[in-house]
């Protein structure tokens, strides 16, 4: 199994090798089992130290957006601040309500955490540097991330209070619509590509599939931001201020991991965005691959960020308009247009050549463009012109005595 | 420059139509016959030459012997303005017709002399306490009121 | 087959981070549409009006501030009007000329909070809100340098105002109306040509004229759906008649004119401030009144345009130091009575946006 990879830095057939060593013949399971729990608990802990430290960085950079500082007390650049965090969660009172099924209430979160934190086992990392390499990659990271669906209606459900049912299926509704789009933008990048398996499509960016299918691009990176439920599409945890939020009845640790989850979101996103639409791991050769992942993963981040600190939120019938108006058109746009070139530009071998990409590319940009006017204009963009002022003739300021 | 309404007109027009409303006038103002505030009010407002159909504010007043309830008026069209007031002499249950129905603005200013004054408005939407809670005896802004018990919500 | 729906009734409860204050809304649903809004009100009541009869005409100066507690001065301004109408008092230029100065600071300072809550409101998660509070900072030190405080001023009395304005104030003053509007037109890049912001507020709560009229709304409400009303023209008091501006109005009488309105009536003051710096006199700030004011028996009313609206006091007198009666007509209070009919209909999500829109203290619905 472990004979054809050689190389990269974290890579379970080195780690296997290791524990094979030292191991006698016979209990290879053994060292199987263990080489990949210790794969695993590396992985998880520094996906989870990242997202605490992302907790702190989106404070602070969230603060700097307002003209204020953030949270800056504790360390330098308050780097200690999420252990003040995560000391507070943690000695809350854990509270249930009496009507709330136990088994439900408690796994909720964590199946909220694992379906998050699963994504990452497929990931490339660097040059053959990865947990675990799938051929359908693609198709895991999909399926995954609607587990977390399931965990929402979970967590409404199991409170036995009826606004945060309510409010939990409001948001499986915006989640499932937006999963659609996203699908679609995905088949995109699969078509130039021609393999589901990530490190198969980060092999074949020679040119990065941002700049060669921009739409497919904006397509994904809204839809994602709509299945974290950030802004502009937090409707439905703002809601909270109205009805009731799924994660309201939850407190202490266990709100704590919905926290976890809901932060840890944007670094998953930002993982698959990267891996998917900017090449992954490939970069000029002065740097190693990981460090080029780290800094596109890093820029990715900080854009949700900034559209977080700028746009108001957008309304819940507005939002599923948006998903299934809008983008699902110009999802199916996407790929039509790029099947109708994949067609013109492949030569005999099945593969583009570097120009007929660039080429590709500057037909895409300016078809997305227009069809993003077009379809602004369609969807009553002109119903926003404003008409000029005209004052009343019931009043007259100026009317003097006869 | 907001003037006042020739008043001497306003009395001649209110007296043709409605006799006996007018008790004293002024050079703004107009006292007239609490019973007949209705019918006054819509006459102010529908005229086509007087149009007041701004109302700027409604007051009450207790001068011990007798409640005065004042209504400020304008009129957007002419920039004109007048005041009305009227005297209610029964102490205990004071009352009035609401005029609600004529200027909108009125209900909640309605609501809140009831709830400080005690003065009942006839046929008002919803008269409620507004800003004391259901349940506080007594009506502050009266002379007669003191204060000293405490009440509990 | 149709469902059976129920309405079910929430309860947007006293505290509350959107709802500007301790209000309390009673709003009954259907699915996702309102059919049903109850204000409760009171959660702030003071009995300012029954302690203004137990204080001297110059101590219910204090008690005036800490109505509209955003715009101090406008408040102040109102109820030292009433006196000198009253009383028959004139008051020296020099006086007129700051007084107008700092209604108009406290104008642009009331506007500001309005659009960062509105924004909030919106969910722009507090940048904008932020934004506007940076510059809100700014006229703040203004007011310190003028009286001391910050946001119960008590700057005028009966007659003029307490005390002449330190020399560092006209530097920083001129430096304030310079940068503003740099600032103004940042905000405006950010928010008025936001989609999402048109998308959200577009059509939403609209009022026609005659209702407004008919229902004595005033300020910003009433002029965003149309009707030019504005009181430092229609009536002007103090300098008013010697200054040149323009009243805004809005076009449809829905939520972005509401915000639409009052970021051009802070571009107004400015050319109102500047007009005043380049025509101030120097002269005596206050006239002399006796320590008491006693004013005739009678009655006065009088209003000033505030930014929530018409601001005006209605006083009794009967010859003594103190009020008979002192009537508040809080624009506040009188711009809630379509509050019903602007929210039924709409959805869970408007709700939240058309109450923000009307801008209400509650300092002064409740007094």
């Amino acid at each position: 199994m472990c004979n054809e990879f050689a190389g990269g830095l974290i890579h379970f057939c080195n780690i296997y090798s290791i524990f094979d060593s030292f191991l006698p013949e016979n209990l290879d399971w053994m060292a199987f089992m263990m080489a990949a729990i210790s794969l695993a608990f590396a992985a998880i802990n520094v996906v989870v130290m990242a997202t605490a430290l992302y907790i702190l960085f989106e404070r602070r950079v969230l603060a700097r957006f307002q003209a204020r500082l953030g949270p800056n007390r504790w360390g330098p650049f308050g780097i200690f601040q999420p252990i003040a965090d995560l000391i507070k969660i943690i000695t809350k009172e854990d509270t249930t309500t009496d009507i709330a099924d136990k088994i439900v209430h408690n796994l909720a979160p964590i199946i909220f955490l694992s379906a998050t934190l699963a994504v990452i086992a497929v990931i490339p990392l660097g040059n053959n540097s990865f947990l675990g390499k799938l051929n359908v990659g693609v198709l895991y990271i999909v399926a995954i991330t609607s587990v977390n669906v399931v965990a929402i209606i979970m967590a409404g459900w199991a409170d036995g209070n009826k606004y945060s049912m309510l409010g939990a299926m409001r948001g499986v509704a915006m989640l499932i619509s937006y999963e659609i789009p996203m699908g679609l933008a995905i088949v995109g990048v699969i078509l130039m590509s021609g393999t589901m398996s990530l490190s198969g499509i980060v092999e074949a960016q020679e040119l990065p599939f941002l700049l060669v299918q921009p739409l497919g691009f904006l397509i994904f990176l809204i839809a994602s931001i709509a299945e974290m439920s950030r802004a502009p599409f937090d409707q439905i945890e703002a809601e909270s201020e109205l009805g009731a939020g799924y994660h309201t009845e939850y407190s202490g640790m266990k709100f704590g991991i919905f926290q976890l989850a809901e932060f840890m979101a944007p670094l998953i996103t930002g993982i698959v965005v990267t891996t998917l639409f900017l090449g992954g791991f490939r970069g000029w050769a002065w740097l190693p691959g990981e460090l080029w992942f780290l800094i596109k993963v890093f820029s990715v981040v900080f854009v949700l960020l900034w559209i977080r600190a700028t746009w108001p939120r957008i309304r819940f019938d507005q939002i599923m308009a948006f998903s299934w108006k809008a983008l699902l058109a110009l999802a199916f746009l996407n790929i039509i247009i790029l099947v109708v070139e994949i067609e013109i530009f492949q030569d005999n071998l099945g593969s583009i050549s570097l120009n007929s990409l660039i080429l590709m590319g500057a037909i895409n940009w300016v078809v997305t463009i227009v069809s993003i006017v077009f379809m602004a204009n369609a969807l009553g963009q002109s119903k926003l012109k404003r008409p000029k002022a005209q004052p009343s003739s019931l009043a007259n300021m100026y009317a003097e005595s006869e | 420059m907001t003037r006042v309404v020739d008043t001497i007109k306003v009395v001649e027009l209110l007296e043709a139509e409605i006799s006996g409303s007018i008790l004293e006038h002024g050079q703004n103002e107009l006292f007239v016959d609490p019973n007949k505030i209705f019918e006054i009010a819509a006459l102010l407002k529908d005229h086509e030459t007087l149009e007041l159909g701004y109302l700027t504010s409604i007051t009450a007043v207790d001068y011990i012997e007798y409640f005065q309830i004042v209504y400020h008026l304008l009129s957007m069209k002419f920039n004109r303005s007048l005041i009305l007031k009227t005297n209610l002499y029964n102490r205990q249950n004071p009352s009035i017709q609401s005029l609600t129905r004529v200027w909108k603005g009125a209900e909640l200013q309605e609501r809140e002399i009831w709830d400080l004054f005690g003065i009942k408005f006839n046929e008002h939407p919803n008269m409620k306490r507004v800003l004391l809670w259901e349940g506080f005896q007594g009506h502050p802004l009266r002379k007669d009121f003191l204060g000293q018990e405490e009440q509990k919500i | 087959m149709t469902l059976r729906t129920e309405p079910i009734t929430i309860n947007l409860g006293p505290q509350h981070p959107s709802t500007h204050g301790v209000f309390r809304l009673r709003v009954t649903f259907d699915g996702e549409i309102v059919v049903d809004a109850e204000p409760v009100l009171g959660y702030l009541h003071r009995g300012s009006e029954k302690l203004a009869e137990s204080r001297t005409f110059v101590q219910v100066v204090t008690l005036t501030d800490r109505m509209d507690y955003t715009s101090s001065m406008t408040n102040n301004q109102a109820y030292v009007l009433t006196v000198e109408k009253l009383a028959g008092i004139e008051v020296p230029e020099r006086a007129q000329y700051i007084r107008v100065i700092s209604a108009e600071l406290s104008r642009i300072s009331s506007h500001l909070m309005a659009t960062g809550f509105l924004l909030n409101d919106l969910g722009a998660f507090a940048t904008p809100l932020m934004y506007c509070f940076r510059e809100r900072e700014r006229i703040l030190d203004l007011f310190e340098m003028l009286c001391g405080a910050r946001i119960t001023l008590s700057f005028m009395r009966p007659g003029g105002i307490f005390q002449d304005t330190p020399e560092d104030f006209w530097p920083a003053l001129t430096d304030f109306i310079s940068n503003f509007p740099k600032y103004l037109d940042e905000l405006e890049t950010l928010i008025t040509g936001n989609e999402v912001v048109l998308a959200r507020t577009n059509d939403v709560g609209v009022i026609s004229p005659s209702d407004a009229i008919n229902a004595s709304l005033s300020g910003p409400m009433l002029r965003a759906t149309g009707v030019e009303w504005d009181l430092r023209k229609a009536d002007p008091y103090e300098i008013y008649d010697r200054l040149e501006f323009d009243v805004p109005i809005g076009s449809k009488g829905d939520t972005f004119d509401r915000y639409f309105v009052r970021v051009q009536e802070m571009r107004e003051s400015l050319k109102i401030i500047a007009q005043c710096i380049r025509d101030i006199p120097i002269g005596p700030i206050k006239t002399e009144t006796p320590f008491f004011v006693r004013p005739a028996a009678g009655d006065a009313y009088a209003a000033v345009e505030g930014p929530k609206g018409e601001l005006g006091f209605y006083l009794v007198s009967d010859g003594g130091i103190a009020p008979y009666r002192c009537k508040v007509r809080a624009p506040s209070f009188i711009n809630l009575t379509l509050l019903k009919e602007m929210l039924v209909g709409w959805k869970m999500g408007d709700l939240i946006t058309i109450f923000g829109s009307i801008d209400i203290v509650l300092g002064e619905v409740d007094r």
